[in-house]
């Protein structure tokens, strides 16, 4: 199955909501939509749904326009970030909608609506209300429902935001899980990059109402197009610095660098936009090919057996620019302790001034792998 | 300003089952807390209970030594920042920081200084002006922040899950401000959680309540590094602790083919030991891959590897179970074949899910 966007806009009153969309999304596998809140997700979906009609493009299911069809005739489902489910029926009757919309016969009804409790693991509430039912119950029986027909397309929006986050970890990897069997088109609105990565399949960025980049998550992870994709896959965000570029070199502390980073030594002079991974800032001097800098601590936040340090640049031409270091170990730093830390060039990102992406760190070629 | 006390506190919602089970616990004054758990666990029915929302049925709340059972709200002098912003649409930003103090008498120089400050810190300087109903979400959740810290004399600022409608990338800007407000204003504050991020970057300690209990109190290294109970295991961390049944047969601990090693204390509890219930827990992150086998080793398949972006996750299968093993990006891993180590220290033995064996650490005594 596939589902192709062409060229969708969609404006409404003169506001901008989707401009030049152009996605394809196949079946056995999520396809992400990852941006910020307003970016223009649930407005894409409500264009795929049929809920709203695009101002201009078209929609593709199978080969076939659908852009026409209403809601009613598209064979969709949609998962909502608030639980929505019948609060006068139970949970039986509350998956068993859809199809006795269908007008399915009601042994066929009782094995469906089984086998998808079954699935979801909420067959022992089939007989309750929605509301006697935790929050992640609830979220499952709305789930239930979408999933209780052959819906082509099936479109979750934000669908574990209301829910604590260990039930999140649980019910996304057994989405994950059930949708790598199915026929049909998943796609999966979140703001969060981790989602993305979990989840695999294609991730498609938007921001502002466009697309920024598509293709899979990894591969945005490590090679975003634009500092605003760098953005939306790093949390905490990649720490900058502006330079300017003379004869392959980059000039601190009138020490040249560069000359063993690969990715680096082809960038032609001018001014850019560094960046480096809050991760890939090290409390520990690093070899020859790495750069240092003196900061001042500004909080350290202790997690578990990890450090985000917030800091302030000082005494270099970034004075006054704020970092996060991500570091192993517990390090309860003080504020206004001065720390030196040190990077590698071979992790460096590099971008235009207008945020177009130069350069990324050469990272090995990471694929998820799975035993046959 | 005020230490916050719960003496044989308990709450039941229908005289059968306990929200909250019966405790005793100290918030001390100026301390940074969370009170952290998964959805039902009674951490909404606590705060109600130290805000005065909610009557407990049984047992007493001290604000320093006086019981605040009978008082309000209002009487207890606390301030509240809840999930979603509670502002006044029709006023600007200013008034609705000045709202609080207006509301108890401060002179007008003091509101204009206070109000200043406090829009210095949440950076909310460019919209005092403003009327709230035309900004963001998370800028009138600002507001609602700035509004409950404005107030230097509350006895405690308590947070109800303050971060939820904002984006991620903002959660760090706010869990930082937050931070360097506790540490300037020397205030209790108590902030209610689900998410182990946000309750471990912002308190000193955390509370981990589940089923209407408080499981564990401690800092957030101490939950990671030894949970007093399977269930914080599993709640913090991402993923969380591996925990395997295992059986204590002929002064040998085993499962399958494996038999694990144990240190001394662990043995003399397992030798006293009457329960069947007998799990060993460890962290993704403590388990060491190894290229070649050594006396220690244990031979496990990796059979799936994730990448994470960051960090790697593997499925590897060794005495018959699956174990999750987090390890860098840059580890080189390869399905098949691999030779593993648990490290005693990070080995922990769990009794009827209880955390048994270990020494007895002064900074955090078990409870």
């Amino acid at each position: 199955m596939s589902l192709v966007l062409q060229d969708i806009q969609h404006r409404v009153d003169g506001e901008t909501f989707l401009s030049d969309i152009n996605l394809r999304f196949e079946e056995g596998a999520f396809n992400v939509l990852l941006g910020r809140t307003l970016a223009g997700k649930t407005s894409l979906m409500r264009v795929i749904a049929g809920l709203d009609k695009p101002s201009s493009g078209s929609i593709h299911l199978n080969g076939k326009d659908i852009t026409a069809l209403p809601v009613q005739k598209r064979n969709v489902s949609m998962v909502y970030q608030q639980f929505i489910n019948y609060p006068h029926l139970s949970v039986f009757d509350n998956i068993a909608s859809p199809l006795v919309v269908s007008g399915m016969k009601a042994n066929e009804i009782n094995q469906r609506v089984k086998s998808t409790a079954e699935l979801l693991q909420i067959t022992p509430f089939l007989d309750k209300l929605p509301l006697a039912l935790s929050g992640g119950q609830q979220q499952r029986c709305a789930m239930a429902r979408a999933m209780v027909k052959d819906a082509d397309i099936i479109l979750f929006d934000e669908p574990l935001v209301n829910l604590d986050y260990k039930l999140r970890e649980e019910l996304r990897d057994e989405l994950k899980r059930l949708f790598k069997q199915r026929e049909c088109i998943a796609l999966y609105a979140t703001t969060e990059a981790h989602e993305a990565l979990a989840l695999g399949g294609t991730t498609s960025l938007l921001h502002q109402g466009q697309v920024l980049q598509s293709g899979p998550a990894l591969e945005q992870y490590y090679q975003p197009v634009s500092l605003h994709a760098a953005d939306l896959f790093h949390e905490p965000p990649l720490n900058q610095f502006h330079a300017q570029v003379q004869d392959s070199s980059l000039s601190l502390n009138n020490t040249p660098h560069f000359d063993d980073s690969a990715h680096l030594n082809r960038l032609a002079n001018g001014s850019y936009i560094f960046a480096i991974r809050p991760d890939h800032l090290s409390l520990e001097s690093l070899d020859a090919n790495s750069m240092t800098v003196l900061t001042r601590v500004d909080l350290a936040e202790i997690s578990a057996s990890e450090t985000y340090i917030h800091v302030t640049l000082v005494d270099s031409q970034w004075a006054g620019n704020t970092w996060i270091a991500h570091v192993k170990g517990i390090h309860p730093y003080h504020i206004g302790t001065m720390l030196n830390l040190h990077f590698s060039l071979n992790n460096l990102y590099v971008f235009t001034d207008q945020g177009q992406a130069v350069a990324s760190p050469n990272m090995k070629p990471l694929v998820a792998m799975e035993a046959s | 300003m005020a230490t916050i006390t719960l003496k044989g506190l308990a709450h039941s919602y229908d005289n059968q089952h306990y929200a909250i089970e019966q405790m005793d616990h100290v918030w001390q004054q100026g301390g940074a807390y969370a009170l952290l758990g998964p959805s039902g666990c009674g951490k909404s029915t606590l705060l109600n209970i130290i805000s005065g929302l909610l009557q407990p049925s049984e047992g007493e709340v001290l604000f320093d030594q006086t019981c605040v059972n009978q008082m309000s709200p209002q009487q207890r002098n606390i301030a509240q920042v809840f999930q979603f912003p509670v502002v006044y649409d029709g006023m600007t930003v200013r008034q609705n920081l000045a709202f609080p103090l207006k509301n108890i008498g401060t002179s007008k120089n003091q509101i204009e200084t206070k109000v200043a400050e406090i829009a210095a810190l949440l950076e909310l300087e460019d919209c005092l002006d403003k009327k709230a109903k035309n900004l963001s979400a998370d800028q009138k959740q600002k507001i609602s922040m700035g509004r409950g810290l404005v107030r230097e004399d509350v006895s405690a600022i308590l947070f109800d899950e303050p971060l939820t409608v904002i984006d991620p990338h903002l959660k760090w800007k706010l869990r930082r401000k937050l931070k360097e407000i506790h540490e300037k204003l020397n205030v209790t504050m108590l902030y209610v959680t689900h998410d182990q991020l946000e309750a471990a970057t912002f308190a000193d300690e955390i509370a981990l309540m589940y089923q209407g209990k408080i499981v564990q109190f401690g800092t957030p290294q101490a939950l990671f590094e030894r949970p007093n109970h399977t269930f914080v295991g599993y709640f913090i961390g991402s993923p969380g602790m591996n925990f395997v049944d295992v059986t204590w047969q002929n002064e040998r601990l085993c499962r399958h083919d494996v038999q694990f090693n144990v240190t001394s204390m662990q043995q003399t509890e397992l030798k006293n030991c009457q329960s069947s219930n007998i799990k060993l827990g460890i962290r993704p992150e403590f388990i060491q891959l190894n290229s070649r086998p050594s006396s220690e080793s244990i031979l496990g398949n990796i059979e799936h590897i994730e990448n994470l972006g960051g960090y790697q996750l593997l499925t590897v299968t060794f005495a018959d179970v699956q174990w999750f093993v987090r390890v860098d990006e840059s580890s080189q891993c390869q399905l098949g074949k691999t030779y593993l180590t648990l490290p005693a220290t990070w080995l922990k033995l769990y009794i009827d899910e209880y955390l048994c064996g270990e020494p007895v650490d002064a900074k955090n005594p078990q409870q």
